[in-house]
């Protein structure tokens, strides 16, 4: 499969790998896809309270190379963002980015779905209202 | 000086790429190249011209290719059809003998890990009235001779069993097999694309009736292959599949590709005289990788036989890994991956699956196939590349992580998706 450099790039040298503590109210993850299907990405997110910016994300992914850049982008893109300007973004928007093949679109969305399930994490965590689109993502 | 300094400093015997992925194909050996080069030029003549000498030319090319094949599998020059590959020659096999014995009888049977070329064939004959047998094969990926004698029934035409499987290279038990269906009656047809030159084949001793071949896997040319058709005992009969001019006794019509053919001759020579000192350095190669590959890393599997196995093939899973991410990590090593990343679908190597493991391992699978070129400072090359990514990717694991925190992964809810 012949990858655009932004994926070789991110597959060498991936972003914020790593874990943050689950425990903490300040941090939320997501865990979204399942080891059959080939790919499992968790990623995190460490909300400022007073502020709802995302100071700090971290992800693990085990999947393949577009899907360890998708994750490795994501936690790039949501670092310095509000949650509710997190939640806009889209897939295409990392498919776009990573100019990933068709067949692959699927890292993509798995990724989205991670951001979303991290700040449905912390949403939940803090007492925060769900918004309808992340109570759909929960729900799936 | 300063343009070496930006390149790697390699092992000797070591040249980037390295190609260790000889189940898919193999490449040509010099000598082969060699045998077929005038027959592109001056020799040019086509086989079926009989009035003059340009013909006569090919046509003794050809018969001599004839007997070196028919020679590395102990069968007679006469049995030997052309094809144009290993796909054409298990649907001429099959259909040619579906079709051929169809008062005899409906039944096929066959297994659930032979290539494609043979399942779609059988799963054809499926919709014209066929009735297809497949059967399981146990964990170590070799079918149960049991299962087989109680498959056959008095409406079997057909087994079709594979000798040795390209992901996993594990060896059928041939000869039992033909021995079994000889007893009942019945025509055993086998693809041997993957045993042929790499491990002793007899099609008398292991009553083979029909055997499928290529060239291209034992370091010949690609595009042309061969079916054994045995003669007697029994004789057997196909219906072609191709007519026309009726060439190989009315088999398989069109021209011969002779330059191709010369190829896959010289090539069956080589592989029949250097076979047991060539099988014995390519199971101390793959030893050595599974050797060095174990000493560094925990959670890897071989997937199928250990002791069934072809000697230049190692099929193992680096659990919690992806396979085509880690391929992308050894972009200068050729090998290939049982994970289904690269295709559109979600579903990991049948094969793997048929052997019952799960499919987060089957993701996790690498097909080392090791051939005539490959040589020791390769495979530590290979070896040192690939425990260092795979030590990577899993410092990029979420699933190596929590199994190494004590987490039960099958416990935990994924989201199927």
């Amino acid at each position: 499969m012949a990858y655009s450099d932004k994926v070789i790039d991110h597959y060498n040298n991936p972003r914020n790998v790593g874990q943050m503590d689950k425990s903490s109210d300040e941090v939320g993850t997501g865990l979204v896809g399942a080891p059959e299907c080939g790919d499992v990405m968790r990623l995190q997110i460490r909300v400022n309270p007073e502020t709802q910016v995302i100071e700090e994300a971290k992800f693990k992914t085990f999947g393949c190379g577009s899907a360890i850049a998708s994750s490795s982008l994501a936690t790039e893109w949501v670092k310095g963002k509000t949650v509710a300007e997190a939640l806009e973004i889209k897939n295409t928007d990392i498919v776009k980015e990573l100019a990933l093949p068709p067949v692959k679109i699927h890292c993509s969305v798995l990724a989205e779905d991670a951001i979303r399930a991290a700040i449905g994490d912390w949403k939940k965590k803090n007492g925060v209202a769900e918004t309808a689109e992340a109570v759909a993502v929960a729900a799936h | 000086m300063s343009t070496l300094a930006n390149s790697p400093v390699l092992p000797a015997g070591v040249t980037l790429p390295i190609y260790m992925d000889n189940h898919a194909t193999s490449q040509m050996d010099p000598r082969v190249l060699e045998a077929m080069l005038p027959f592109f030029t001056e020799k040019f003549g086509n086989a079926a011209s009989r009035n003059h000498s340009f013909g006569w030319a090919a046509e003794q090319a050809v018969e001599h290719a004839r007997e070196q094949i028919a020679k590395l599998i102990g069968a007679t020059a006469k049995e030997i059809i052309f094809t144009s590959g290993a796909t054409e020659s298990n649907n001429l096999a099959i259909k040619g003998i579906a079709e051929m014995y169809k008062e005899r009888g409906n039944h096929i049977i066959t297994q659930v890990t032979e290539h494609k070329a043979v399942l779609d064939t059988c799963k054809r004959l499926e919709k014209h009235g066929y009735r297809v047998t497949y059967l399981p094969v146990k964990a170590d990926g070799l079918i149960d001779l049991e299962d087989l004698k109680r498959a056959i029934d008095d409406k079997t035409i057909l087994v079709t069993i594979m000798a040795a499987n390209n992901e996993i290279g594990v060896i059928q038990p041939i000869a039992e097999i033909g021995k079994l269906c000889h007893e009942k009656g019945v025509i055993f047809h086998t693809d041997g694309v993957q045993a042929i030159g790499k491990i002793p084949v007899d099609v008398n001793a292991m009553n083979i009736d029909v055997l499928s071949l290529t060239a291209h896997k034992l370091y010949g040319p690609k595009g042309v292959g061969a079916l054994y058709v045995r003669r007697r005992n029994p004789r057997v009969q196909i219906s072609a599949q191709i007519d026309g001019g009726g060439h190989e006794r009315g088999m398989r019509s069109g021209t011969l590709n002779v330059p191709s053919i010369v190829g896959f001759g010289k090539a069956c020579e080589i592989a029949r005289e250097e076979m047991a000192t060539e099988a014995a350095r390519l199971q101390g190669l793959r030893d050595r990788l599974r050797k060095k590959l174990e000493s560094e890393l925990d959670y890897v599997e071989i997937n199928g036989s250990w002791d069934h196995r072809l000697p230049g093939n190692l099929n193992m899973s680096f659990v919690y890994v992806e396979g085509e991410s880690l391929l992308m990590g050894i972009n200068d090593v050729a090998v290939s991956s049982g994970s289904a990343c690269t295709s559109a679908t979600l579903e990991p190597s049948y094969v793997l699956k048929a052997l019952g493991l799960g499919d987060d391992v089957a993701h996790s699978s690498i097909r080392f196939g090791l051939g005539r070129f490959n040589n020791e400072a390769e495979v530590d090359y290979v070896a040192d590349k690939v425990i260092g990514i795979v030590k990577k990717l899993r410092e990029l694991s979420p699933l190596y992580e929590m199994v190494k925190e004590g987490i039960d992964l099958s416990k935990i809810e994924w989201a199927a998706h």
